[in-house]
């Protein structure tokens, strides 16, 4: 695979949560078009890598890059419609919405109508509704889930819930989609299934950051993988390397991959 | 079951029954219907009342209802509205009604603006106490104020401008025309000529055209803000009101769509005092405006159903009319009202007219209970 251009760099990131820190000079970058995995123990600081990326937490030193330019102190809305979008670990849909209103509130990211083009219903508002919808329907096609796009978010099943957080992360229009453990209570054929999604959604043209516990599905899935423990960044390469990294094989021997969460 | 009955019908048949029942609402004081007109005080009156609680009701149900903000001190939004009239009309200048009203729906947008920006980047109770806080600073800032009137208030607001001929007292009361009331005696009606409305004379004898112009704004409001929900304001609002954190990792710029919410909020609270300080009586002061009626706005949007615009206007007409309705309670009705209230909180909690989504869920809720305790058979599952 030729070397591309890096979309994202965490550089030399470090956050402390009072005593505890929790990321600890952790650097690497991730390339356009390429499906990167973040692993690591629970409690390793995969989440709060998310967190200091999309915003919400700020790093006590280093700094996030994105296409080159510095995230710091970028609002967190702001950071999204630059083109970095994510799902949560525990998931956090808009229950009382429907499957189709969650997703269009992705697409509203990159909105421009105002208040008079929508009071008005001037042209610009009917072209993006036109459009949203549209672009809302096609996402909900791909991961699956467009027969139930009526129902309200609360009342799909789980698994369809993490589609759902899937499909509102890709309407934000994001160069860089990071999902944060999204087979996370999946049956092994949940996850094979979820693993295909993902693939398909990097071959959307999205480069993908997952979070993900289990070692062997990584493994299938992805180009690269960054491999953290105690917040310090223990390893990084090619599948293949990583799986025959004494470093990894020890931070991961004895832990039970079934009940980590 | 009505809601679904009225859906089903097809398009001329939902307009013309539209149509049809905002006349009735129009004609409501002039028809005085049996049961509910109030025979102790004016029923023109009580209506405009209603009407200004339904106005004020749809604008906080945008604020507590669909963005999910609580916000106490709604009188102070109202008194605004009526104070700035109050102000330019007779207290420092002799402005026409339908300028200034513009002008004091600006001031409140403004006054919201003020006090939401510091406020919203904070989360939750802290709003609510802000608010509470505001309504009376409103109240006792006009109380305290020469300018404002003091305790004394504004006297001798000028009513809105005529629409017709202008009246020559004593016995051309002015108008294009004069609309009859009915009267009812028992349950024969018949033509009252004594009490006619004169189309569109605002003096001090009949509260019914301000009652017409409100019930407009009223209807203008509405459409408003249909159009506003139903578009990605509403959906932003919605979403913060969900989970403000995953809206705002979500690109919904959740500070702007806040203010956007509470600033309408009260622009339509100012709106509805403007119209109310006009009223018939043209006259305000500090007491106009108690903390008890930012509770009253409150009760009202919930009462009704908050996030549901129906819902918030039920409540507000509820809230206004109960009272006046059964005055024969004297000293009581507030007593009675309230225990209404309380009634209402554990037979209805989600309102008289919950929005659809609350529906929606509370029955595929239900459907869920009845599958686990095996009433319905879920389609033939593996039986074998
Ligand atoms: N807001 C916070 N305050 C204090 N400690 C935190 C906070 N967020 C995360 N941590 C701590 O940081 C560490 C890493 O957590 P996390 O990133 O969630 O791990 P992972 O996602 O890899 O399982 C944990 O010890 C966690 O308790
Ligand atoms: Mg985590």
């Amino acid at each position: 695979m030729p070397e591309s251009r890096a979309v994202l760099e965490v550089d030399d990131v470090t956050i402390r949560f009072g005593g505890l820190t929790a990321l600890d000079s952790v650097s690497f970058e991730i390339r356009e078009g390429e499906i990167l995995g973040l692993i690591g123990p629970n409690g390793a600081g995969k989440t709060t890598c998310f967190n200091v990326m999309t915003g919400v937490y700020q790093a006590t030193s280093g700094q996030v890059r994105f296409d080159g330019r510095p995230l710091t102190k970028l609002k967190r809305h702001k950071i999204t419609q630059l083109g970095i979008a994510r799902t949560f670990q525990n998931i956090r849909l808009f229950k009382s919405m429907t499957v189709l209103e969650n997703v269009m509130v992705g697409t509203d990211a990159n909105s421009k109508v105002g208040f008079f083009d929508a009071l008005f219903r001037l042209p610009r508002h009917r072209r993006t509704e036109a459009e949203s919808l549209a672009r809302a329907k096609e996402i909900l096609e791909v991961v699956g889930i467009k027969a139930r796009y009526d129902e309200l978010a609360s009342n799909l099943s789980y698994g369809d819930q993490r589609r759902l957080e899937i499909a509102r992360a890709m309407a934000t229009g994001p160069k860089l989609l990071c999902l944060d453990e999204p087979a996370a209570g999946f049956n092994p054929a949940e996850k094979q299934k979820l693993m295909e999604l993902i693939r398909k959604v990097r071959d959307e043209g999205y480069t993908v950051l997952l979070i993900e516990h289990d070692m062997r599905l990584v493994m299938g899935v992805t180009d690269r993988i960054v491999v953290l423990e105690f917040g310090k960044k223990i390893a990084e390469g090619s599948p293949a390397e990583i799986r025959d990294n004494p470093a990894v094989i020890a931070a991961y021997l004895g832990v039970d991959e079934e009940d980590a969460s | 079951m009505i809601a679904e009955r009225f859906s089903a019908l097809p398009k001329p048949a939902k307009v013309l029954l539209v149509l049809v029942l905002v006349l009735f609402i129009y004609a409501l004081p002039l028809l005085r219907p049996p049961l509910i007109t109030t025979d102790q005080i004016d029923f023109g009156g009580v209506m405009f009342t209603v009407a200004i609680f339904a106005l004020i009701a749809l604008g906080l149900n945008i604020v507590i209802g669909y963005a999910g903000l609580l916000d106490l001190g709604y009188v102070g939004f109202y008194a605004t509205g009526a104070y700035s009239i109050g102000v330019l009309t007779s207290q420092h200048g002799s402005w026409p009604f339908f300028l200034t009203l513009p002008v004091a729906v600006a001031v409140t947008m403004v006054a919201g603006v003020i006090l939401g920006a510091p406020t919203l980047r904070v989360r939750g109770d802290y709003l609510a106490i802000v608010t509470l806080g505001f309504g009376e600073i409103i109240r006792i800032t006009a109380k305290n104020v020469d300018w404002l009137g003091a305790a004394a208030g504004i006297k001798d607001i000028p009513h809105p401008n005529n629409i017709g001929p202008a009246p020559e007292l004593p016995f051309d009361k002015g108008g294009f025309f004069a609309i009859p009331r009915v009267e009812w005696n028992g349950l024969i009606p018949s033509l009252d000529h004594e009490h006619a409305t004169h189309v569109l004379i605002f003096g001090a004898t009949d509260a019914i055209p301000y009652y017409w112009v409100i019930l407009t704004a009223l209807i203008l409001v509405i459409f408003g803000d249909r159009l506003i929900k139903a578009s990605r304001i509403g959906r932003a609002w919605e979403a913060t009101r969900e989970d403000e954190d995953a809206a705002e990792l979500m690109g919904v710029p959740t500070f702007k769509y806040k203010l956007m919410a509470f600033a309408l909020g009260a622009a339509i609270g100012g709106l509805a005092g403007a119209f109310y300080a006009s009223g018939q009586g043209g006259y305000i002061n500090p007491d106009s405006f108690p903390l008890l009626y930012s509770m009253l706005f409150v009760a009202a949007v919930i009462v009704g159903g908050s996030g549901n615009r129906w819902g918030a206007i039920v409540g507000g007409v509820l809230v206004a009319y109960l009272p006046e309705r059964f005055r024969d309670f004297a000293d009581y009705r507030f007593l009675v009202f309230g225990l209404a209230l309380m009634i209402l909180a554990i037979w209805r909690p989600e309102g008289l007219l919950p929005p659809r989504r609350t529906k929606r869920a509370k029955a595929a809720a239900a459907e869920i209970e009845a599958l686990e305790e095996g009433e319905i058979e879920p389609e033939e599952v593996q039986h074998a």
